[in-house]
C-alpha cells in the first residue's frame, strides 16, 4: 500500500465514523485518538446500529471480521455518491459484505448470479484487470444490468483477495430517467 | 360464495367528474398539512398483488417511511405471484428473492390479506371479493400491482376449434400449478412435432420443458400432475417460430445458453444469413448472443441425428392458420401449422427491423403449439366507474412513468388537463407492460416507492389525510359478512400451507409439492 492510499483511507473511515455517529444515539464505543483497528471499529458501529433496528429481523450478508493486521480495504461510492471504506477479509464477496455494512445493494437470487441487482462497476481498470474473468453466467447476466460498463461486474461473484485491496466500486444510480423517458417512446 | 359490493362507489362520492375536476370530496383527502407520519396517523397503504412488483414496492416505502402500515391483498391464498408461478421450477435460484419478500412480510406493520380478490370477482369458488371502492375510504393510498392476468392472441383459423393450440401462459401456469390452470391437461401423446409461436424467454422456458429430462424436473417444485404428463409426453422436435429475426428478438442469452447445454438435446442451425458478418462490431450484450447463436450452428458436438431430441430457432415466419390433418379435415385435433415467410426492414441486422410479407408460405408438421406473443393486463371492472384511465392499446394503468396514476381530460376550454389521482400509484407489469426481468421489476417497483415517497414528504394530497383511517380493520368491518372472516388468509397461514407444501415435497424428494387447488390449500387451515 501506498501512503497516500492509506492516508486517504483513513480520512474517508473518519469520514464515514464522524456520519455513523452524528446518527447515533448511543454513546461512543471507543475513546481511542488513532483508529487502530478500524475493522473492529466499524463492525462495532454496525453491530450497534443493528441492534437498535427494529425493522429488519433477516440479516443479510454474512461476514466474518478481519484478523487484526489481515485487513483489507474496500471502498463503495453509493448512489448518493457516498463513499464508505470498509475493512474485509480476504474471500468475502462484495454483495455480503455491502449487506452486512447496510448498504443499498440488492441481491435479489441471493447471490446465485442469477440476477443483476448486484451491479458494481469497478472504479479502476487495472483493479479490473486483476480480477479472474467473469464466466458465462456472469456475463449473460450483466447483459442485462442497466448502466452496463467495461468494467461491470457482480457484486456476488468479486472475492476480495489481496491483490484487490483498495479496491474501490461505484454502484449504478437507479434508472428513473432512463424509465420516464422510455414511458414516451 | 363471493358476497356483493355493499359499497357503490356513490356512497363514497367516486362517481362521476371526480378526477377531471381534481377537486374531490372534501371529506376523502384535502390539501390538510398532516402529512408527516405520526405514530397516531402512519400512513396507511392498500397494495393489490402480492407479486415481486407489490412486494418491491412495499419493501422500499416501509424502509424509507418508517410507521407505513401495508396490508397486501392478493385473490389467491398464496403469496409471490410470478415468482411462485411464472418462474420455471428449473430456476430455484430466480425465487431466491422470496426470502426478501418474507422479510418484509415479517415486519408487524405488514399484513397479507390473502383468498380475497379485489375489484374482480374471484375466479376460485372459495375466495372471497371486495369491490374495489371499498378500500378507498380507509386508506391514505392504494398501489395496483396485480400484473397482466391475460395473454395475446393470435386472431388466425383454428386458434380456438383445434384441440392442440394451448397458450403459454396457461401451459406456465399448468406446469406451476396455478390453481386456475390446473385442468389445462396438455396433450403431449399426438405427435412427435411442437411449435411455440413467439421468441421471448417464455417461448424458450415452454421450450425446455418439453425438451428437458423429467428426471431433472422431478427434483423441482413442479406441478405433479405436469411431472406425469410431461413423463409421458412424445414430443422430440420443437421449433420456436417468430416474425422476425435473432437481432429483433426478445429472448435472452441466458435462457438460450441453458437450451444449448441440455444433454441429448440438440440445436438446428439457425439462418447465417440472418446474423451481421462483423459480430465484433455490434453493442456487447447483442453480440454475445448473436456469437452463441452462430456457434451453436458450427460447433454444437451434438447433431440432431444423434440426440433423441432436438429445437431450432424458426425465423421470419408469420403464422396464419392451424389446420387438422389434410386427410380427415374433419379432425378437430392440430397436425400442422402454416406460416407466411417474412423479410425484414430495412435489414436483418436492424434491432427495430420490422417484418413484411412476401406471400410465400410454409407449413409445419405440429401436434401441439403455443401461443407466446405476451402477456397482457385488464382494467378492474370498476376503473371506469371511477374513471381511472386504462391504456388499452399498451396494456397499462394510464401513468407518469413513475407510477403515479394520471388522467387525462380535456378541461372546459378545450385545453388539455393533466394531473395525477391523489393516492393512486401502480407498480410492476401494470404500470409498465408485460416485460423485463426480477432485476427490472425491482427497480421499476422502487421508482414507484420513490414517488410516494416523494408526494408523502413534500404534502401532495393522499386519500383521507385529514383523518385517521385504520386500513384492513376499517374494510373488514364494513364489508365482511359474518363466515367470511375465516376465509380470510394471513401470513401465519400462508406459513402453515408453505409448511405443508414443503413436507409434500420431501416425500416426492424434491423441494415442494404445490396445492394446485384452493380447497386443498385451504384445508390445511382447517
Amino acid at each position: 500500500m501506498s501512503t497516500p492510499r492509506v492516508l486517504r483511507q483513513s480520512l474517508q473511515r473518519l469520514a464515514q465514523h464522524a456520519r455513523c455517529y452524528s446518527k447515533q444515539t448511543v454513546a461512543p464505543l471507543r475513546t481511542q485518538q488513532q483508529p487502530r483497528l478500524p475493522t473492529a471499529w466499524s463492525t462495532t458501529q454496525i453491530s450497534a446500529r443493528r441492534s437498535l433496528s427494529t425493522s429488519s429481523a433477516l440479516q443479510h450478508g454474512h461476514v466474518d471480521p478481519p484478523k487484526p493486521g489481515e485487513e483489507l480495504y474496500v471502498t463503495f461510492i453509493d448512489k448518493d455518491s457516498q463513499t464508505h471504506t470498509l475493512a474485509v477479509s480476504a474471500g468475502d464477496n462484495l454483495l455480503d459484505i455491502a449487506q452486512a455494512h447496510d448498504l443499498e445493494m440488492e441481491g435479489a437470487c441471493g447471490g446465485s448470479c442469477a440476477c443483476s441487482t448486484c451491479h458494481v462497476i469497478v472504479q479502476d481498470q487495472d483493479m479490473y484487470d486483476r480480477m479472474p474473468e467473469p464466466d458465462d453466467d456472469e456475463n449473460d447476466m450483466l447483459d442485462l444490468a442497466f448502466g452496463l460498463t467495461e468494467t461491470s461486474r457482480l457484486g456476488c461473484q468479486v472475492h476480495m483477495t489481496k491483490e484487490l485491496d483498495g479496491l474501490v466500486v461505484k454502484l449504478p444510480s437507479m434508472t428513473r430517467n432512463l424509465q420516464a423517458s422510455d414511458f414516451k417512446s | 360464495m363471493a358476497f356483493v359490493a355493499r359499497v357503490k362507489p356513490r356512497a363514497i362520492g367516486l362517481r362521476g367528474r371526480w378526477p377531471s375536476q381534481v377537486q374531490a370530496p372534501r371529506r376523502m383527502y384535502s390539501q390538510h398539512p398532516a402529512h408527516h407520519t405520526t405514530p397516531e396517523h402512519p400512513l396507511r397503504v392498500a397494495v393489490i398483488g402480492s407479486g415481486p412488483a407489490g412486494f418491491y414496492t412495499t419493501y422500499k416505502l416501509m424502509a424509507k417511511i418508517q410507521g407505513t402500515k401495508v396490508d397486501m391483498y392478493e385473490s389467491l391464498p398464496v403469496p409471490f405471484g410470478l415468482v411462485r408461478f411464472g418462474v420455471a421450477p428449473d430456476h430455484p435460484e430466480v425465487k431466491n428473492c422470496q426470502e426478501k419478500f418474507e422479510e418484509v412480510a415479517s415486519s408487524p406493520d405488514f399484513n397479507f390479506i390473502g383468498n380475497v380478490s379485489v375489484g374482480t370477482k374471484s375466479d376460485h369458488p372459495d375466495g372471497l371479493t371486495l369491490p374495489l371502492a371499498s378500500l378507498f375510504r380507509h386508506y391514505n393510498a392504494i398501489i395496483f400491482a396485480y400484473g397482466a392476468a391475460q395473454d395475446r392472441k393470435l386472431g388466425i383459423p383454428g386458434e380456438d376449434q383445434l384441440k392442440g393450440v394451448y397458450s403459454a401462459r396457461e401451459f406456465v401456469g399448468w406446469y406451476n400449478g396455478l390453481p386456475e390452470h390446473a385442468n389445462l391437461n396438455p396433450d403431449l401423446t399426438q405427435g412427435d412435432e411442437a411449435v411455440v409461436i413467439g421468441q421471448g424467454n417464455v417461448a424458450l422456458d415452454v421450450a425446455r420443458m418439453l425438451l428437458e429430462d423429467v428426471d431433472v424436473l422431478r427434483k423441482t417444485d413442479i406441478a405433479a400432475h405436469a411431472l406425469e404428463t410431461l413423463s409421458q409426453s412424445r414430443v422430440k422436435r420443437v421449433h420456436v417460430v417468430g416474425r422476425r429475426g435473432p437481432m429483433q428478438a426478445a429472448f435472452t442469452i441466458k435462457e438460450v445458453r441453458e437450451l444449448m447445454k441440455l444433454s441429448d438435446v440438440s440445436f438446428h442451425p439457425v439462418d447465417t444469413s440472418l446474423l451481421p458478418t462483423d459480430l465484433k462490431s455490434l453493442p456487447r450484450a447483442p453480440r454475445r448472443l448473436m456469437e452463441m447463436l452462430a456457434k451453436g450452428t458450427t460447433a454444437t458436438s451434438q447433431s440432431p441425428s444423434e440426440t433423441s431430441k432436438s429445437w431450432s430457432l424458426d425465423f421470419c415466419l408469420t403464422p396464419k392458420a392451424f389446420s387438422p390433418s389434410s386427410s380427415s379435415p374433419e379432425s378437430t385435433q392440430l397436425a400442422s401449422t402454416t406460416f407466411e415467410r417474412t423479410t425484414l426492414s430495412p435489414s436483418p441486422f436492424d434491432p427495430n427491423a420490422y417484418a413484411l410479407p412476401t406471400g410465400e408460405t410454409l407449413t409445419l408438421p405440429s401436434s401441439i403449439a403455443f401461443r407466446s406473443i405476451g402477456y397482457k393486463s385488464t382494467p378492474l371492472p370498476e376503473f371506469s366507474d371511477i374513471n381511472i384511465p386504462f391504456d388499452e392499446r399498451r396494456g397499462i394503468i394510464s401513468n407518469d412513468g413513475h407510477g403515479r396514476v394520471q388522467h387525462e381530460e380535456r378541461t372546459r376550454g378545450a385545453e388539455m388537463s393533466h394531473g395525477s389521482f391523489p393516492g393512486l400509484y401502480c407498480a410492476g407489469w401494470v404500470k409498465t407492460g408485460p416485460t423485463g426481468v426480477i432485476a427490472s421489476t425491482m427497480e421499476n417497483a422502487f421508482a414507484t416507492a420513490d414517488a410516494i415517497i416523494e408526494d408523502w414528504v413534500s404534502r401532495t394530497p393522499f386519500l383521507n389525510v385529514d383523518r385517521k383511517v385504520h386500513g384492513w380493520e376499517g374494510v373488514r368491518s364494513e364489508v365482511l359478512r359474518s363466515g367470511d372472516e375465516k376465509r380470510v388468509v394471513d401470513w401465519q397461514g400462508w406459513r402453515r400451507i408453505d409448511e405443508a407444501e414443503r413436507q409434500r415435497g420431501k416425500e416426492r424428494g424434491s423441494s415442494r409439492e404445490k396445492f394446485t387447488r384452493t380447497g386443498e390449500m385451504l384445508n390445511v387451515l382447517g
